[in-house]
């Protein structure tokens, strides 16, 4: 479904990410790994067409997607979070899903509210707030939510995009232990019940080894490693690549 | 103010205390009868007749400031270019209020239209700075052309035709309720098709495009074109205002240009309340009769204006509009 062929990428003399590969199966949980500065955010940023690499291909669906900025992308199938929360704070929880859906179904030149627009993005939104388990605060403001549910609306409207690959930034970053819990349940109800590929960044090993299929390690910009959750922490040189980048 | 007690306040507005319907009810009820109560107060139908030339020149600014959160100083352009298309259209091309009507929100429109191209990609003060220089040029240019503008005295020697449908007639010449009621009409119609705009998936964008731009973007929101549509509509509205305005005066001067008056549009929005859809309509009532009675008394009115504006903005941050729904809440 994803093919990323020997990318490289450049900032001036700094080699972020230096001739990886990757491929992820339909239906695939793969988690991106490693130390500060592994690069794996590059790395991401190229697949979701935040910007190109230097060298190298991707393929997505048979298509060459190098090139394509990032909202082709989400035309495409390809659907993101960010590291960093981003919603529309004064918007209440249904209208940041509803108005994803809308854009997904092709309806920003809609001038005028239609029953047919409304029920195919009101039915997406409904099915996407209960699917990520939301329902209950349709009508609160995103911004007043709690981080968890914040970061959880933020999932959902990825998929009121309808994605084929889901693209997950950090999806536990800055939470406490229960919104962890919580979110690391739906990412996985997410991948073995509805079937979602997913492609996620993730610093808690916890959260990695309880998820992935696969897993890749990044160190200092190249591939160390690439294997299961066993074979990975079986590896000596993920454990020195850890311990090297801790000291 | 902390984003927290922000979030709370509009959490508090969006769950008004009153259902919508009422909302409209009342609104409606009091522009209509507004003839009758208006003086009563002291008022006079011309004032009215303002309320709703003004009130829907910044509902249409307000598509672009409240709804899309981007902000324009120099809407005036756009009203001053509808009143003077109506102008002269019915000085000089043809004696038909229709086809004035229709000649100044086109002028005005696509000026606006032409004009969002070259601006869109700027943002915040810079798209405002780049409002205003566009603004004054017309401004100067309407009052150096003297032979064809009247200049600095303003376009006279024009005035509102009957409307025929047919064998009817409708004469507006005189001022007084038939003249307002054809104006509330005009505006009726205006503003149910913003209503409809700000709840349709194409409005949906531009709240989402306010809220976060550079989410947005990673929908698949196509930003700049969505800013130029919203821009280029509401410069439509405010054209059709500035053609009213032509209609209620029989004149149009300069001063309708000038970007004092783009000012005063952003404070009638921001003082009633720019994240309402009924906000810039108060904030016009308020704005209008103070002008009114204050400039009566004193020629130093905008200095009361300007501090009963510093205080809506320090009570009522959100706008009066907000106020009610917060207090309702409580």
């Amino acid at each position: 479904m994803l093919e990323v062929r020997n990318v490289t990428k450049r900032f001036g003399n700094l080699v972020a990410v230096n001739d990886v590969s990757m491929s992820v199966k339909p239906g695939e949980l793969r988690a991106i790994i490693g130390p500060n500065g592994a690069g794996k955010t590059t790395f991401f940023n190229m697949i979701s067409g935040y910007f190109p690499p230097t060298k190298g291909s991707i393929v997505f669906d048979g298509k060459d997607v190098t090139q394509l900025p990032a909202h082709q992308r989400v035309g495409l199938g390809m659907g993101r979070t960010f590291q960093i929360t981003e919603i529309f704070p004064e918007l209440t929880v249904r209208e940041n899903l509803l108005t994803a859906a809308e854009v997904a179904a092709g309806q920003t030149l809609q001038m005028v509210p239609s029953r047919a627009a409304a029920k195919l993005a009101n039915d997406v939104a409904a099915e996407m707030m209960a699917l990520v388990g939301l329902t209950a605060k349709a009508e609160r403001l995103v911004g007043e939510l709690a981080h968890g549910d914040q970061r959880t609306t933020e999932i959902g409207m990825a998929l009121a995009q309808l994605p084929r690959l889901l693209l997950l930034d950090e999806p536990t970053a800055g939470m406490g232990d229960q919104e962890t819990y919580e979110i690391t349940a739906l990412i996985r109800r997410l991948h073995r019940e509805s079937k979602y590929t997913i492609v996620l960044i993730e610093h808690d090993m916890r959260v990695v080894f309880h998820l992935a299929d696969h897993i890749t390690v990044l160190d200092q910009g190249k591939l160390l490693i690439e294997g299961t959750p066993k074979e990975i922490a079986a590896s000596e040189a993920v454990q020195a690549a850890y311990l090297g980048g801790a000291g | 103010m902390s984003t927290d007690v922000t979030i709370a306040a509009v959490a508090a507005a969006r769950r008004p205390a009153v259902p919508r319907w009422v909302t409209l009810v009342v609104i409606w009820a009091l522009l209509i009868a507004a003839p009758y109560w208006l003086p009563l107060l002291g008022g006079y139908t011309a004032l009215a007749g303002r309320v709703l030339v003004f009130g829907l020149a910044a509902m249409g600014l307000n598509l672009l400031l409240g709804f899309t959160g981007v902000l324009s100083f120099g809407h005036a352009a756009y009203f001053g270019l509808g009143a003077y298309g109506a102008g002269l259209t019915l000085r000089y091309l043809v004696h038909s209020t229709p086809l004035a009507m229709l000649a100044g929100t086109l002028l005005g429109g696509l000026a606006g239209t032409l004009f969002g191209l070259l601006i869109v990609r700027r943002r915040g003060v810079y798209f405002a700075m780049c409002t205003i220089a566009f603004g004054q040029l017309w401004y100067y240019l309407a009052y150096s052309w003297n032979d064809f503008t009247g200049g600095f005295d303003g376009l006279r020697d024009f005035h509102r035709e009957p409307i025929g449908f047919g064998p009817l007639t409708l004469d507006i010449s005189e001022g007084g309720t038939r003249f307002y009621f054809f104006l509330l009409a005009i505006f009726a119609v205006a503003v149910t098709l913003l209503g409809l705009l700000v709840r349709s998936p194409f409005g949906h964008t531009l709240r989402a495009i306010r809220e976060n731009e550079r989410r947005a973007r990673f929908l698949a929101i196509p930003v700049e074109r969505q800013i130029w549509l919203s821009f280029s509509i509401s410069c439509f509205f405010t054209a059709l205002a500035g053609t009213l305005y032509a209609l209620l005066n029989n004149f149009a001067d300069p001063l309708a240009l000038h970007y004092s008056l783009s000012g005063y549009f952003v404070v009638m929005c921001v003082m009633g309340g720019m994240r309402t859809f009924w906000g810039p309509l108060l904030g016009a009532t308020v704005f209008v009769m103070l002008q009114d009675y204050i400039s009566s008394m004193t020629v130093n009115w905008m200095s009361f204006v300007g501090t009963i504006f510093v205080l809506v903005v320090l009570f009522f941050p959100r706008g009066l509009l907000g106020l009610r729904r917060q207090r309702g809440e409580t």
